[in-house]
């Protein structure tokens, strides 16, 4: 038990489970929209994206949570607005903006070298170096995603369901479309030197995948994927000290632990059986 | 339907309305008026505009030539086709109804429950509202979606092909909601490829193939020269119980031959 508390006797470590847990439960959260909307690939590709704006903040001395959040969002509404043409699908859009950032960000930082965190931290993740005004930053972010969640909720449940009758409806689905690549930019930009690049997609599916096949409920699934990132967020960061590997890494193998248990357990049944199932139905009353 | 049909309310009217997603135009030159009181069917083959004659309706695309004019403030519910659903989707049928009402929290106040329950209840389904969307017949999806329409109480209520897919009993239920529907005040439109089972059940029909061919009573449209311009292939039309029949020409073909 000592051993396990030991840890929390260092400033860097406690901030680092802190940046960990609300990292793992904001992931948690949007990845139910994300993968519900079958863009699970937008996490690895807008990751990629702001790779490209953190080399370019890193040469010319601007803000990295500036640089490279204009950098993600622009990103964003670009795969956004290529999407929107018919004849693009959101994978190619997503494979063609986001890579082309990225291997602008390698290029600017194989030439120019890096002045903020270095290039495996970015890529793999460390709790070393997880400063206050990252954990501020990143409770901001996590509090303006859930209040922003649950003001839009119905808009962007309607808009995630289908777009086409919630636009029918008096939804504004552009908007709704928007804030969400928005919040998604927010947490990425805020999760990215704790997990880093190459996995910080894994901590926007892997909870939202779980939760999928625990629930056949919308919110329920919401309060399953937030809770599932969060404590996998804990535990990983827990495993990355004891374990002496790059955070992001054991963060997704929780994950991924979780993921196999519960598809051992209840995955495939839930849904076979559900569409097995049918009721008849009441006369209609005239 | 046009402008000498009715004497209710006008709801939308289309004038010369043209539009196409490339060049090539999908529907050209489209007059078409839908009033209060109106339940029309919109047939034609795959491919003959009728979605996105909807579409336009709806106002989700706007025409690249002609005018629409809609009521003011006018309020529209709109059905997709059952095809076009995630029915994975974690949604309960409850959940999904309360989709329509588009501002408010994440849960369902007193009385937006109690609304829901209500039309629920009116479309038979109330005992699945805590049912997975999946979980639902094809007859009972409809009705879920009708529910989600509903409860915006709209004016005009958009349906795309809402017997597709269905068996007759679902059909014939399905027929006799539209008609009740329709009866208690909302003017109802919608696609079907089904020209004996539904569409000449209809009273209002409008015949489509990137343009409007014919429009008016089934005894107008559902004859064999409409049909022929409409769906490339000769039709015979008999009248049985004073309703037209339309012989399938492939069917009719098939039996002339094993008789043979």
């Amino acid at each position: 038990m000592a051993t396990l508390l030991d840890p929390f006797h260092y400033a860097f470590f406690v901030k680092g489970v802190i940046v960990a847990t609300l990292a793992g439960g904001l992931c948690g959260l949007i990845g139910v929209y994300i993968t519900l909307r079958g863009m699970s690939y937008i996490g690895h590709g807008l990751s990629h994206a702001i790779f490209g704006g953190f080399a370019a903040s890193s040469i010319i001395t601007v803000n990295y949570y500036l640089g490279a959040g204009i950098w993600g969002l622009a990103s964003a509404l670009a795969i956004n607005a290529v999407t929107r043409r018919r004849r693009i699908g959101v994978d190619a859009a997503i494979g063609v903006v986001t890579t082309a950032s990225f291997a602008l960000g390698v290029a600017l930082l194989t030439v120019f070298g890096t002045k903020g965190p270095s290039f495996d931290a970015a890529l793999f993740g460390s709790i070393i170096g997880v400063s206050s005004a990252d954990v501020w930053i990143l409770t901001g972010i996590t509090a303006f995603t859930g209040v922003a969640v649950l003001i839009n909720y119905r808009a962007l449940l309607f808009a995630t369901f289908d777009p086409e009758v919630a636009d029918v409806s008096g939804v504004r689905v552009a908007r709704v479309d928007a804030l969400l690549m928005l919040v998604l930019s927010l947490a990425i930009l805020a999760t990215l030197t704790v997990i880093g690049v190459t996995l910080v997609a894994a901590t926007l599916i892997i909870p939202a995948v779980v939760a999928r096949m625990l629930t056949n409920r919308f919110a329920h699934m919401l309060a399953w994927s937030t809770g599932i990132g969060a404590v996998c967020g804990f535990i990983g960061m827990n495993l990355s000290y004891h374990l002496d590997v790059p955070s992001g890494t054991t963060i997704v193998l929780t994950g991924t632990v979780a993921f196999i248990a519960v598809l051992a357990s209840t995955g495939g049944r839930r849904l076979s059986r559900a569409a097995r199932r049918e009721v008849p139905a009441q006369p209609v009353r005239s | 339907m046009n402008d000498t049909s009715g004497t209710s309310e006008r709801l939308i009217r289309l004038s010369g309305v043209t539009f196409g997603y490339d060049a090539t135009p999908v529907l050209s030159d489209v007059d078409l008026t839908v009033r209060a009181s109106d339940l029309i069917g919109v047939v034609g083959p795959s491919g003959a505009g009728k979605t996105t004659l909807l579409r336009l309706l709806l106002g989700t695309v706007r025409p690249h030539a002609g005018t629409i004019t809609r009521h003011q403030g006018l309020t529209v519910g709109y059905v997709p086709q059952l095809e076009t659903v995630n029915w994975n989707f974690p949604v309960t049928v409850t959940e999904c109804v309360l989709m329509a009402r588009r501002r408010g929290w994440p849960w369902a106040s007193r009385g937006e429950r109690a609304d829901i329950m209500q039309t629920l209840e009116r479309l038979g389904i109330a005992h699945l509202a805590d049912r997975h969307i999946r979980e639902l017949s094809g007859g009972q999806q409809q009705r879920m979606f009708i529910a989600r329409a509903l409860l915006r109480r709209p004016q005009l209520l958009v349906m795309d092909e809402p017997t597709s897919g269905l068996d007759v009993t679902s059909r014939h239920d399905m027929l006799h909601l539209l008609a009740d529907l329709n009866a208690e005040g909302t003017a109802i439109l919608i696609t079907t490829h089904d020209l004996n089972g539904v569409a000449a059940h209809l009273p209002q029909l409008v015949a489509v193939r990137h343009r409007v061919i014919a429009a008016g009573s089934p005894a107008r449209v559902i004859c064999p020269p409409v049909l022929e311009e409409t769906f490339g292939a000769p039709m015979q039309v008999l009248q049985h119980l004073g309703m037209p029949v339309v012989l399938d020409p492939f069917t009719a073909t098939d039996s002339r031959r094993a008789a043979a």
